[in-house]
This record gives structure tokens, sequence and C-alpha cells, in this order.
């Protein structure tokens, strides 16, 4: 039996009961947005006592399978002011699935705004206790409090951005190491926690059962045929382009294809890509003593994670993923790794979102509050969202908010999340999911970068703005099924090019719940969940208008192929029609 | 006899001539030149590239290079065992 955790911020009362026969198949986003679907009233307010926040690990995690130790975090988005789902690898999600919780769901409001609680879960249940002196912590601080007071014990916290209720705050889990630093980022989930009076969950998994599997003998198959694929594939293999050089191996490609967005938005190479590089920081990493092939949780075949040392040799921060250093390098002008990794430390101290940080900052360069390439004006500025002043509430809430405070034009967001690090004007299959996505400008909801750039699954012309809207809407359903497995979506550049991979995946799906899924299942899966969380967005009052790129993009051409963003709407709309078909 | 701007990334960076800066160098190849002609003039195996760019954007093989050109060369990075159709897992 799987359960289901509810936790009652308004009573501090937590109940654990069976998970509905609903729920009985769902697990990650499938799981969290159904929940948000079914309990959240569309037109709640975010930060209000109506708004759930719902964890979720998925339908494999805590299996031998590889790569599988996600958690999906669901909630009405602050930033968006849609429904969000954001997932991170960790020890924890893992932890989770084997005491047999299938979900956690926090409800209504402390009265004081100023209380805070931590959640404590063992294999026997839960209860909230007083955050007392957890509360109102950097997250390292609190790491090591936990880790001195309790032991190994897995957490999910938010920061003081969060306890601010700053729409740019993320949630925040351990690594293998207890550090803080796996983030389930986008959307500002991290207000949500802090406006329920959540300063953390600390998970103890002593003596937890583990997953039930209905078929071990199908799942052991499945388990092979996936592990074969992403051994054999040159990303994700051992050795291979992840586990050696990380995902910002991606900074030079996206820079030689004239799709790195720099200086706020502005031109789409970066004269210090290099210094930046996977590359580049794979070697530092070598010659200082960092480490690369570093996994977030354990069972990860592609261990794409690093840790970042200082010149001295001494840790600084994990991890130098490629969103991050694109986001507060080369978004902001800035090409200096040890500052970059100086960002991320204060992203992951703070408890925000390192991409909608770095294109809040750009948007902030813009404004001329710092000039790009300013390292130390960044840092200064990043640290007011943890102070809590009134710049950094202003910045604290991304993006847009802080474009429509300083009355400019240049802001790269789609439903007030800003745009990751792929330019929509030389990749215009990846815009056409920034646009579509029900989570706003997100590029892990259908990454057509793919088949776009990496020749992966297929490929397509990125600056041909015709057929993007099937590429785009293909990649965004697989890619909700696969957000509920609980798989990394890294395991899609192995099962995109190695069907067995693929067959693989959906077996042990099987193998864990006794279903029959086939491929067309996944799919009609997939479909399901994208057209509930879109119904979820119509009624929060969004239409297709909604849909469409920042109007700077339509008419300012972005170097060196000087495009705009020419994807006619009505081939936007069609990733809608189809999702709305037959509903 | 066109001069092109040669980028070489990751692992193929191995095959840039001795002392140039950061993988990038000129190279003057014969009218007519096709990439996959600079790839044996570097001594680059054609399996260890996995996809190349001609002055930002993905080029084939048997594109044939010109005057200023600019070239970046990946091992499989980002890139796949075999073309499928888009979006088919």
């Amino acid at each position: 039996m799987r359960k289901l955790v509810r936790v009652n911020m308004t009573d501090t009362t937590v109940r654990v009961e069976e998970l509905p026969e609903k729920y009985r198949f769902m697990g990650g986003r499938w799981l969290t947005s159904t929940l948000v679907a079914d309990e959240v009233p569309a037109t709640a307010h975010p930060l209000g006592p109506n708004n759930r926040l719902v964890f979720a690990p998925g339908i494999v995690t805590g299996t031998a399978a590889p790569s599988s130790g996600r958690i999906s975090v669901g909630a009405k988005s602050p930033l968006t002011g849609g429904i969000k789902e954001a997932n991170a690898g960790t020890p924890v999600a893992q932890s989770l699935a084997r005491m047999g919780i299938a979900a956690i769901v926090i409800e209504g409001q402390p009265e004081e705004n100023d209380e805070f609680f931590v959640l404590k879960l063992n294999k026997d249940g839960g209860e909230l206790e007083r955050a007392e002196d957890l509360a109102g912590l950097g997250l390292y601080e609190f790491a090591a409090r936990v880790q001195e007071r309790f032991g190994n014990t897995g957490f999910i916290a938010t920061g003081p951005a969060g306890e601010k209720r700053m729409a740019m705050a993320g949630v925040c889990c351990n690594d293998t190491e207890f550090r803080p630093s796996r983030y389930a980022g986008r959307g500002g989930l991290g207000a949500v926690m802090g406006a329920k009076g959540l300063k953390a969950i600390l998970v103890d998994d002593t003596g937890a059962p583990g997953v039930c599997i209905a078929n071990e003998d199908l799942f052991r198959v499945g388990l092979r045929k996936l592990s074969d694929a992403l051994r054999e594939h040159p990303i994700t293999r051992p050795g291979g382009t992840l586990n050696t050089l990380g995902t910002a191996a991606l900074i030079n490609v996206l820079n030689e294809a004239g799709g790195l967005p720099t200086r706020n938005f502005s031109s789409g190479r970066f004269e210090g890509a290099s210094r930046i590089a996977g590359e580049t920081i794979a070697e530092t990493a070598r010659q200082r003593g960092g480490k690369t092939g570093h996994s977030c949780h354990p069972g990860c075949i592609i261990r794409c994670s690093n840790i970042w040392a200082r010149q001295d040799g001494s840790e600084h921060v994990s991890c130098l993923e490629y969103e991050s250093v694109w986001a507060l390098g080369a978004n902001c002008g800035i090409d200096d790794l040890d500052t970059i990794a100086e960002l991320i430390w204060i992203c992951n101290d703070s408890g925000l979102d390192t991409i909608e940080a770095g294109v809040t900052l750009a948007v902030a360069m813009e404004a001329g509050l710092a000039a790009f390439g300013d390292g130390q004006a960044a840092i200064r500025l990043l640290r007011e969202c943890a102070l809590g002043t009134p710049l950094g509430r202003i910045l604290g809430n991304g993006a847009a908010f802080t474009g429509r405070a300083f009355g400019l034009t240049r802001v790269p967001t789609v439903k007030g999340q800003g745009m990751p690090a792929y330019e929509p004007r030389a990749v215009k299959g990846i815009g056409v999911t920034y646009l579509t996505s029900p989570m706003g400008a997100d590029h892990t909801a259908g990454y057509t970068v793919a088949p776009e750039i990496l020749s992966v699954g297929g490929k397509a012309d990125p600056l041909l703005p015709h057929g993007k809207a099937d590429i785009s809407t293909n990649l965004q359903v697989a890619t909700a099924f696969l957000d509920s497995t609980g798989y990394c979506l890294f395991i899609a550049f192995a099962i995109l090019d190695i069907p067995a991979g693929f067959e693989g995946m959906v077996e042990t799906c099987n193998g864990v719940l006794g279903t029959a899924w086939s491929g067309e299942d996944a799919t009609a899966i997939g479909t399901q969940i994208l057209r509930t969380e879109r119904s979820f967005n119509e009624a929060a009052g969004f239409t297709r208008a909604h849909d469409r790129p920042p109007e700077f993009m339509r008419y300012e051409t972005l170097p060196p192929h000087n495009q705009v963003y020419d994807v006619p709407d009505e081939e936007i709309d069609r990733v809608a029609a189809v999702l709305t078909e037959s509903r | 006899m066109p001069t092109v701007r040669v980028r070489l990334y990751a692992t193929v960076r191995k095959y840039a001539p001795p002392g140039c800066h950061e993988g990038t160098f000129s190279v003057e190849l014969p009218e007519g030149s096709k990439l996959e002609d600079l790839y044996r003039r570097l001594g680059i195996p054609e399996r260890e590239v996995k996809q190349s760019f001609v002055n930002g954007r993905r080029a084939e093989p048997d594109q044939v290079l010109r005057e200023g050109d600019e070239v970046g060369v990946f091992p499989p990075i980002a890139g796949g065992t075999e073309a499928r159709p888009c979006g088919q897992p």
C-alpha cells in the first residue's frame, strides 16, 4: 500500500492515509499535477491558505532503476499564476519512496505569518515541530545544524528567500553528501513552502520497507535494457559527455550555433564562452582538486554533477551546471568561473532558482543597476534578496517583476517565468515549448534542442520556423510521462536514439506497478497530464494570448543570425489545438 | 585558396596544431574543399566527429567551404548514435 501524507498547517496535524485508488498508478508530475488540479481552486492566491504544495517521488524512484532519484514538487505558482511542477534529483526522493510515501500534501497556513515548522517523517508517521532556530538561516548553516542534531537526515527545505515569499524561491533538497544543492528550482515553489510556514521536511528512512515491485522479472528485464542504453549512448555513458564535462558542455555548442543568450538576450554569442565552458570547468576541477562525474543521488549511471574548488583547492560549491553557468555568466556578461560559482553559492544559500536569478540580474543590469560583466556588483545585488531589502524584494520576485519595476521592454519571460539558456530566435522550436508549456518558459518541458542543435532524436534546422509545433508537442508529451516515472530527463538522450532503452523504461514502470503499458499508453498518459495542466491554467485565466513571445523578440533581430522570432501564431496555437482535441 | 577559421572542441581538440590557443586556428584549403576534406587534412577520424557548424549553421560533411568561413567541430557531445524521426521515442 502506498501512502498519502496530509499535513495541515492551520491546525498542525499530520495524517497518513492510504493513497486513493484514483491515484494508484501515478507518481511524480502526474501525481502532483493531478492532486493540484483536484484540490486547489484555480483562482486561489498562490501564497494563501487554499493553495496546496505537493511532493511526490516518481513511479520507479527508490528502486534499483538507474538515474531515477527524482522528486516532483507541485502547486499553483506565485511566479506564473498557473500550475507548476518542478523536480530535483536527490537521495531524499529515494528515501520517501522506500518509506512507501507516494505523496505529501501540505494544506492550510499558520495564523501567524512568522511561524515556521519542520515536518519530521519516519517509517511510523510524522509530526510537526516548531522550527525554532532552524528558521531564518541560510541553507548551508541550516544543513550543518540538521546534520549536527539529527545525523545524516535527508531534507527538503526553503531558504530565506522562500521564508520571505519571493517568487524566485526554489525548493532545496540535499545531495549525496547533504549539501543544500539539489533544487526543484522553478516557479517560486519555495515561496509557497514559506507561505505555508513550512521551513523543512526532515526524512529519517531507518527501517523503511522499500518499494513494492509487482513483477520483479519484468522489472529486471527493463532495468537491464535501460542500463545498457545509458551505458552505450555517447552523451550518457560513463566517460561520455555529461559524465566528463557536465551539462556545461553545452556552452560551446550553443555559442557556436549562435543560440547562447548573452547580456539579457541581446546577442546569441558570448565572447567569453570558452572561459566558462564545460571543458574549462572540467580542466580547472582537475587542476584544483574539484570533482566531475559527481552524482546527485545514489544509483545514477550518468553522474553529470560536479564540485567546484577555489584556487586554494578548498570546496566552493556544487554544482556548476549549464543553465546556472549560462544564467549567472553569459547572460550577465560575466566570464569568470569563480564569480559564477559564488553567485551559485548565494542562490543555494538564499534558496533561489539560479535560472530566474540570472535572468533577473541581467534585467537589473539592463536597468542600469550594474554594468554587464561586473561580477562584484552582481554578487552585491543577489545578496539583497536574502536580506529582504526593498531592492532585494523587487529582484526576489523575478525578471518580469523587476522589468516592470524599472520600465523595461526587453524582458525575456513567458507567463512571468524567465527564459532559460536557449535563445528562441536562434532555436525556434524551444521557443514553441517556452510559449506553450503550462509551466511558462521552461526548456525541460519539451527539449527540442535535442533534434535542433544536438542531432539527437532526429535532426531539425533550428532557424526554420516551420514544423516546430509537432516536434515540441511530441516532446512535451513524452516529457510529461518521463517526469512522472522518477527518471532523470537526461535518460531521454539515450532512449530517443536507442529503442530498447525506451522499452526498458516502460517495462520498469510496468514491473513496479503491475501494469501492461505500451509506448502508446505512455503517450496517452503524457497527453492526459498536459491536458490536466492546461485546463487548470484556463480556469486560472490563461488564454492563447498568453502563449506568445515577449514582443521585443518579434521586432528586435538577434546577432549573429540576425533573426526575429518568426514562428507564426497559427503554428504556435497548433500545440494547444492538439492538446485540447477530443477532450 | 580559401582560408577558413577552425575551432575544435572537447575531445577533438587534440587534433589542433600545436601551440594554437583554445583549439582555434586558420587553415588554407584548396578551392572546392569540403568539410570532410578539412577533417582529413587535420587527421580527425570522421567517426569522432558528431557534428560541425559552419558560420553558426549545422553542416554536413559534403558542404563546400568558402573564404572566411568559421567552422566549429564537435565530438558527440551533443550527439546521438543514429538519426530517427523527431519526437518519436
